[in-house]
This record gives structure tokens, C-alpha cells and sequence, in this order.
């Protein structure tokens, strides 16, 4: 059967892969966001998992207006890297895992959350720049991720977004489709988004260290708990991007019920508009 | 009985629900278009022709010209479709969140190295924070004098 076997969360800030597609990384505003990663490509060079399920947020690329899935797998064999406006970044293209997929799939919609079942899809930074941040960029003879990828895409863009409570259990389901998949595969699930930020309105640009510092320490002791706090409090606190946070409930859910290993702990203010929050949870043998 | 919406006594916020995506539907989609070169192209050229072509009101058009994203915003544009607009032009992320406050670019990237904005006084309409309403726009050309 296959194991969940650590859980990655991290922000997915546009301007970060930018940053690194743009040669821009040694600059010192950069340094000290990626420093907090130096630690992470090692670790998963150390630790490279059979397939990652990567939990994150479509920005208006592959989904526009016409279509708002909440919960969207991507089922294909490959995915192509999204044009955002600017051209697509200069990253591989994301192998996926079709045969993983389609368990999940079929084991979580049994299970009631209905996912949408996505065959054709071009991804984002959202999901790109956490593969960056934790995998470096990937030199020119060896051009491709470490693994396959499969993309779990969330609606945090138009209103009313999952609850954290229904993330929560959405991962505790996708735990048991692992567990249920006829082959050892080492899987991780990574949550990415966050941490507070702001885009829009008079009040852009809003941070709240404190709250993001307890959001992080519940997540790692208390998610259960955690799981319950309401829309409002993260859009009140963490501003109205900040909602995103939700999708690392999905990854906490997917481990296992005992204490997890803290592999890795990061914060800073600030990358572009956001607080870069980063976190590496093993599950104990 | 009306629908809960606890957010909408946040100051400087509006948030994306199914009720401002139905205001800006035809706004936000003319944004999507934006995602191809050629459109992109065609857009610059000619911006109140390309506009023309898409059922949008005639405000929400002038507000995409004078780039006011506060005022797209309030029409029914969502931030990460908008950006589409920004991208042709050329502008980031921060340039685009800084323009809805009315700070400088300078000041705003000087804010938010010194940590961001502060939650104090933000929470809430009716508190005394940078974002409230009677404190717009920020950024020190814009303050009043003996203000």
C-alpha cells in the first residue's frame, strides 16, 4: 500500500518565481526569503517521494468565470505550465500520476467531497513556485521535477471557499485513498498559499505576524481545533488573500493522527505583498 | 432571509463573493482575454475598441481605462483577473496593490519591508486604522494639510 510520509506547506508568492526566473535571487531582498529554503532542497533531495499531491490555488488561469471548480484533480499525464500574462515561467512541464489520481478520486467522491475531475489543465505559480522553492531550479541536462505531481486545485478566489473544517476532513479522506492504493508508493501532500496578505483595496499590503505565528503553532499541535476557525477570522486577520491558508488543512488532515516530526519551521516579511510561511511535518514512524 | 455576510464591515476590503462575480462577469472575462499575445496586442492599439467588443457597462469600461482598480474592484472586478490588465501594462503585483491606496510605489515597498500593514485599527469599520475610509488616500502627498 502506499504512505503519506511528510506534509510540505509554504507560500506560492508570484513574485518569487520571478525572482528566480529573472536571475534575481543573490539580491538581498530575496536572500533572506530564500534562505528559509536552503534547509527544504536539501531535505527533499534526502527524502524525495514517489509522487507529490500538491493542494493549491488556481489564480484565473486555467479557471476563469466559466467554470469555478471547488475541489479539482488533476487526473492527466502531464500538465503544461500556464501563460499568466507575462509567458509561461521557464520551468519543466508537471508529470502527474494518472493511475494515484483516479484512486483518490474514486475513493474520496465515495466518500462525499465531489471532486471535479480535471483531464486537461495548464498550471500556475501556485503551483510551480512551491516546486521551485523546494526542489531549486532544475539544470538544463536534467530538465524535470524530482517525481510526478498530481494537482489538487482549490477555489479560494471567488466567495464562499471551502471551510477549514471541510479541508480539514477532505485530507483526513484523501489519507484513507492512500493508504487503500495497491502499491508502495512513498506520497507527500503539500499545502501551499498564504500566509496573511492583502491584494486589494485601501487595505493592501496588510500583515499580522502574530496571527500567522499561532497559526503555525496550532497547525503543527492542534489542528482539529484549528480546523474550526471561520472564514471571517482569517479574512478579518489575515486579510483577504490570507483565506488561502484553508488548503494547508488539507495537507495536515492527510497525515497521520499522531504528533508529527517539525522537520523545518520558516517566516518572513515580506515577499512582494505577502508573509512567506514555510513548514516541513513528518510522520513518525 | 438574507444570506450572512460577516465581511462587510471590513474596511478597505471587498470581497469576491457570488454576488460581485455576477456584477462582473463580462469585466472579469475581457480580463481573461488578456492571457493571449494577440489579444494583448489588440487591446493596446486600440483600448476603447477592444472594450466595445464585450457586453460590459459603459462604467466599468471607464474604469478599466483610467486603470482605477479600487473602482473595477467595486464594479465587480476580482483582483487575480484585473491582474491580466496590469500584465499588459507591465506592472507587478506590487504595483498594482500599491496603486488601490494611493501611496507611492516607494512608500508602499517601504512598508511593507518594515513588516506590512498593521492590523491595528483595521479590523473593523469605525476604527482608526490606515485603511478606514476617512483616511483615504494614503501616502504623504495625499495627506491634507494640519490633517
Amino acid at each position: 500500500m502506499a504512505t503519506i510520509t511528510a506534509s510540505v506547506y509554504t507560500s506560492h508568492v508570484p513574485a518569487i518565481g520571478a525572482a528566480l526566473d529573472l536571475g534575481k535571487s543573490g539580491e538581498p531582498y530575496w536572500q533572506k526569503v530564500f534562505a528559509g529554503y536552503e534547509f527544504s532542497k536539501q531535505w527533499l533531495k534526502d527524502n524525495t517521494p514517489d509522487v507529490i499531491f500538491l493542494v493549491y490555488n488556481d489564480h484565473a488561469n486555467a479557471f476563469s468565470l466559466d467554470l469555478i471548480p471547488t475541489f479539482a484533480i488533476g487526473c492527466a499525464p502531464e500538465f503544461a505550465i500556464a501563460d499568466e500574462g507575462w509567458g509561461p515561467r521557464p520551468v519543466p512541464k508537471v508529470i502527474g500520476h494518472p493511475e494515484l489520481a483516479a484512486h483518490i478520486a474514486q475513493s474520496v467522491i465515495q466518500d462525499d467531497f465531489d471532486l471535479t475531475v480535471v483531464n486537461k489543465m495548464p498550471v500556475d505559480h501556485g503551483l510551480t513556485v512551491p516546486l521551485s522553492l523546494m526542489c531549486g531550479q532544475p539544470s538544463a541536462d536534467n530538465f524535470a521535477w524530482p517525481c510526478p505531481v498530481i494537482p489538487f486545485a482549490v477555489n479560494v478566489v471567488q466567495y464562499p471557499v471551502p471551510s477549514g473544517r471541510r479541508c480539514f476532513n477532505l485530507g483526513r479522506a484523501i489519507r484513507k485513498a492512500v493508504a487503500s492504493f495497491d502499491a508502495p508508493l512513498k506520497v507527500q501532500v503539500w499545502g501551499t498559499g498564504g500566509m496573511s496578505h492583502q491584494l486589494q483595496g485601501p487595505r493592501a499590503g496588510l500583515i499580522n505576524r502574530e496571527w500567522d505565528t499561532a497559526f503555525l503553532d496550532q497547525l503543527i499541535a492542534d489542528p482539529a481545533t484549528l480546523a474550526q476557525k471561520p472564514h471571517i477570522d482569517y479574512v478579518r486577520e489575515a486579510g483577504s488573500e490570507g483565506i488561502e491558508l484553508v488548503m494547508w488543512l488539507i495537507a495536515r488532515g492527510a497525515m497521520s493522527d499522531a504528533a508529527p516530526k517539525v522537520a523545518h519551521r520558516f517566516y518572513h516579511v515580506p515577499a512582494s505583498n505577502t508573509a512567506v510561511g514555510h513548514l516541513i511535518l513528518e510522520n513518525q514512524a | 432571509m438574507a444570506l450572512d455576510k460577516p465581511y462587510k464591515d471590513i474596511p478597505g476590503t471587498t470581497i469576491f463573493d457570488a454576488e460581485q462575480s455576477r456584477l462582473g462577469f463580462h469585466l472579469n472575462q475581457f480580463c481573461m482575454s488578456l492571457m493571449q499575445a494577440e489579444n494583448r496586442a489588440r487591446f493596446k492599439a486600440d483600448e476603447r475598441a477592444y472594450l466595445d467588443q464585450w457586453p460590459m457597462s459603459e462604467e466599468q469600461k471607464q474604469a478599466v481605462l483610467a486603470r482605477d482598480l479600487n473602482w473595477c474592484i467595486r464594479l465587480g472586478g476580482n483582483i487575480y483577473f484585473l491582474a491580466k490588465i496590469g500584465a499588459t501594462d507591465g506592472k507587478s503585483f506590487q504595483q498594482m496593490a500599491g496603486s488601490m491606496t494611493g501611496m507611492t510605489e516607494e512608500e508602499y515597498r517601504d512598508m511593507m519591508i518594515s513588516g506590512g500593514r498593521s492590523i491595528e485599527g483595521n479590523r473593523r469599520l469605525g476604527e482608526d486604522g490606515s485603511a478606514q475610509p476617512h483616511r483615504q488616500p494614503q501616502g504623504k502627498s495625499n495627506q491634507k494639510a494640519g490633517a
